[in-house]
């Protein structure tokens, strides 16, 4: 009992406001742009220097210099806007994004992520996450609720090196919809058939909670 | 005045052992392969240069443009935010051998070190990387309640740019995300070759589409129909072809 990795992403694309900018983390929350809600429209932003960038193209029909943050091929559609790289994160660190979207290895309920390196073994690279999680309005994270082998992804602190401190707001993971206020997990919404006594379980911290959890649901996708 | 420079050769002359180089791009989106390329043939020809600070978002992909330079061993030490890749192998190798220095930086701190440099800024503080090991050792303060960290700006000998079209003053537009550091790059070398689609003559491009202004610009270099990195990498190409 879970939700898949796309369900995830359907669930985190329900909180985005019309006309909201987001940047949304290479990999799985890219996914989420294609859960927007009818009706709603919101202009993605990505680090390399596009705003409101349109689908990928048909394969063949790529554009090498019309590329996202994950060097995968996007085009361009009415309103598009084109800057340097400074300007891409003076839109990020100057406040001006609404919501930015991160895939996480760990998350503390203090609010410290990580999610650039799993340690001193390999070549470091750290790209944009850095700056990712300081200036948006949200800083949201999708993961799963427990490592491969059931371990705790969401921790009273985390053991990875950080990426940055005190910066998430809001946790979508594979069992819940969790709020991180004021240093706690305040939990918001978990999976029908699961106890709270499970899902605290599986939970490095201690679950809060100030109000109704609703159910977590996402249609079959 | 006449900014343009005949051939690549020429363009890549003025680079000499153990300089600062900036290389344009992001991935392969702006990556100046030509001229990269130029200044591997130059160190096949002649030995130099060599030992180079190459500064660039990545580290190269595949065996062609900033990763041929690599395997060339032409470079003593790479600044960058994101040295991974699909085909990382030329780097990967080199770093773990301890042949190639890193100094990893976040993106954005990258860009706005180069653009400090460029403006004339030599420090700034920021909210990126506070609390993490790429703060260690950098001075930390508060302002209104927040900690940040110091950056130092950034500067080079030489920047590698590719553009979409200059004129013979050096005033440029870029194509696209092909744009990405290209116009922080130009302001933060203290001599800026840029290779574009096409040399074009003063008033052809709109003063309020110039992206870069030629006072930022050095040099600029006709190559008519650049070739992309991701093409190379999908055929499997060298540079130099006989190294395969």
């Amino acid at each position: 009992m879970r939700l898949t990795p796309t369900q995830m992403a359907w669930r985190a694309a329900q909180d985005i406001e019309d006309g909201a900018y987001v940047n949304l983390g290479i990999g799985l929350p890219e996914k989420v742009a294609q859960f927007q809600p009818p009706g709603r429209q919101a202009i993605f932003h990505t680090e390399n220097g596009v705003l409101g960038f349109g689908e990928a193209p048909p394969a063949g029909q790529e554009d090498w210099d019309l590329i996202n943050a994950g060097k995968k091929a996007v085009t361009i559609k009415p309103g598009t806007a084109f800057f340097h790289h400074a300007d891409s994160f003076a839109m990020v660190r100057g406040g001006h994004l609404d919501v930015a979207i991160l895939g996480a290895y760990e998350v503390a309920e203090t609010g410290d992520l990580a999610n650039w390196s799993t340690g001193p073994r390999g070549v470091p690279a750290v790209g944009g996450a850095m700056d990712l999680v300081h200036g948006a309005k949200r800083v949201a994270v999708m993961m799963d609720h427990v490592t491969k082998d059931g371990k705790p992804k969401l921790l009273h602190r985390c053991t990875l090196p950080l990426t940055g401190v005190g910066c998430v707001t809001r946790i979508y993971s594979s069992h819940a919809v969790i709020d991180i206020v004021q240093g706690s997990f305040v939990l918001r919404e978990k999976l029908a058939g699961l106890t709270l006594e499970a899902l605290q379980a599986m939970t490095g911290a201690t679950l809060h909670t100030d109000g109704p959890v609703a159910d977590l649901i996402a249609p079959e996708l | 005045m006449d900014k343009t420079l005949p051939d690549l050769a020429s363009a890549v002359a003025g680079i000499e052992d153990g300089m600062s180089v900036m290389i344009g791009g992001f991935g392969g989106s702006g990556s100046p392969i030509e001229l990269i390329h130029a200044l591997i043939d130059r160190f096949l020809a002649t030995g130099h240069p060599k030992n180079l600070t190459v500064v660039n978002n990545n580290a190269g992909n595949g065996h062609v443009g900033l990763a041929a330079l690599i395997e060339a061993g032409m470079v003593a030490k790479l600044i960058c935010s994101f040295p991974r890749s699909a085909d990382p192998v030329v780097f990967t190798e080199r770093y773990q051998a301890g042949e190639i220095a890193l100094e990893l930086v976040p993106q954005g701190t990258l860009a706005e070190r180069i653009r400090a440099g460029g403006a004339g800024i030599p420090a700034f503080y920021t909210p990126t990387s506070y609390g993490t090991d790429l703060a260690a050792g950098k001075p930390v303060e508060e302002f209104d309640g927040r900690p940040y960290v110091q950056e130092r700006w950034l500067k080079a000998d030489y920047a590698l740019v590719k553009a979409h079209r200059g004129d013979r003053l050096g005033n440029l537009t870029y194509r696209m995300a092909a744009r990405n550091f290209g116009p922080l790059m130009c302001m933060a070398a203290k001599t800026a070759i840029v290779q574009v689609s096409a040399v074009v003559e003063p008033g052809a491009i709109d003063p309020e589409a110039v992206v870069t202004p030629g006072i930022f610009v050095q040099g600029v270099v006709e190559v008519a129909n650049p070739v992309q990195e991701e093409d190379l990498n999908r055929a499997n190409a060298r540079y130099p072809e006989a190294a395969a």
